[in-house]
């Protein structure tokens, strides 16, 4: 089974780092978003520095949730899904080992490159750092969240935005203690300690609880 | 072993697309589904891997492992189930894997070979043609032994050549215990299989 596990990892870390992949699509979309963000809102460091957790934040939100949409899609149309089905690996394992390689490969990146896409907006290190931290403990959320909407609109040739629709409102809880986890260097409210505990239940609970939900609505809306 | 289905039906999108269909077969015999467009082949078919609910009526396995029918089933629908960015051999190892099989580059090369496509296994799946992608789908059969072939028009876009060839994998497979049932336009080169005709209200014969 682990053998399985491994293979399948490796296949969608090989697929997501091949021409047309997407894997870097994710991380060229966060770096886009976080460079207009000064243009919207004008040049007052200050400013942008204050902001600075919430923008990263809501980028990396947004940037997961782009590529997740194709999460089991492709899989779908391709008729590998109807395989993976009736694999050794039981459905809900393979929810998992999907979204674990693609938050290697997508989503990881992201937090790593978020310390450097944040001294644009004039962040001081100790905020780099924390935002970095938030996003690995809150990212993991967000990707099991955005499979449950993956796998409810696998069969719809537009679902990337229904998925979006359908997942943001989930990743409200997530995106308010990631940000305040983030901002709490700059002088945020909550101390950093609560919201980072906060961040990785929330994640803990979305690891545990998520593979059940997309495996469900897999074998019920795909026929 | 021994596959039967008792007065089956499904239904697809509020409308019931099969109804009172019974079958039966046995290791070692394969049988073809056949039936105009639109007759449920490929529903039934789905149904027995266990994807689409029935209405009525159910399926059987006796003298199987203790896993559903779909474990122990290759399903094989009307696309491929391959990655066009890996190639066929990364494919094929990926399903040995998944599936149980033996995934060492030796086993992957002689099921390719057998269907006479060893040389194209280090090319990406996105380069190959639609026949030989299909022969790729159908080496996902013999990388992992399952005893159930559940093949949807298997020999799609297969030149005659291919067409005998997968004719010898499939006499092999059912001289080795194993149980084909495959829903078919074409007669598939299997001699004694039996045949379940679905017309247009569902099954008008059922086979022994």
């Amino acid at each position: 089974m682990s053998k399985a596990a491994w293979a399948l990892f490796v296949r969608e870390w090989r697929i997501a780092n091949r021409i047309g992949g997407g894997a870097s699509v994710g991380a060229v979309f966060f770096l886009i978003l976080v460079t207009i963000m000064p243009f919207a809102v004008g040049p007052d460091l200050a400013l942008l520095a204050r902001i600075g957790p919430a923008i990263l934040w809501v980028a990396a939100l947004l940037a997961t949730l782009l590529g997740l949409d194709r999460l089991f899609q492709g899989d779908h149309e391709d008729g590998s899904l109807d395989v993976l089905v009736n694999a050794s690996l039981p459905l809900e394992l393979t929810v998992l080992v999907k979204c674990a390689a693609h938050w290697a490969a997508s989503t990881a990146p992201l937090a790593i490159l978020s310390p450097l896409f944040g001294l644009m907006l004039g962040m001081d290190a100790g905020a780099l750092a924390l935002v970095a931290v938030s996003l690995v403990a809150g990212t993991p959320a967000l990707t099991m969240l955005g499979a449950i909407g993956a796998a409810l609109t696998v069969s719809l040739r537009r679902g990337g935005l229904l998925m979006a629709v359908l997942v943001l409102p989930l990743a409200i809880p997530v995106l308010i203690f990631g940000v305040s986890a983030a901002s709490a260097a700059s002088g945020g409210g909550a101390p950093l300690a609560a919201s980072l505990t906060m961040l990785c239940a929330l994640s803990l609970a979305a690891i545990a609880l998520a593979p059940f939900a997309a495996a469900a609505a897999l074998r019920h809306v795909r026929d | 072993m021994r596959l039967s289905a008792n007065e089956i039906a499904i239904e697809r999108g509020g409308r019931r697309v099969l109804s009172g269909v019974s079958f039966e077969a046995r290791a070692g015999q394969a049988l073809l589904v056949v039936g105009p467009n639109g007759s449920g082949k490929s529903s039934l078919l789905r149904a027995v891997a266990g994807f689409l609910p029935l209405a009525a009526g159910r399926f059987a396995l006796e003298g199987g492992a203790e896993e559903g029918i779909g474990e122990q089933a290759h399903y094989l629908g009307h696309s491929d189930a391959l990655k066009s960015a890996l190639t066929a051999g990364e494919n094929l190892a990926f399903w040995a894997d998944a599936l149980g099989g033996d995934a060492t580059r030796a086993a992957w090369i002689a099921a390719l070979d057998r269907l006479g496509l060893a040389h194209v296994a280090d090319f990406p799946v996105r380069a190959l043609s639609a026949g030989q992608k299909r022969r790729v789908a159908l080496a996902r059969l013999l990388v992992a032994p399952r005893p159930i072939w559940l093949l949807d028009e298997p020999t799609t876009a297969l030149d005659a050549a291919a067409q005998r060839q997968f004719a010898v994998v499939m006499r092999a497979h059912l001289a080795g215990g194993g149980l084909i049932l495959a829903a078919t336009h074409a007669p598939l080169e299997l001699d004694d299989a039996a045949r379940l005709t679905l017309g247009d209200a569902g099954a008008k014969g059922a086979a022994a």
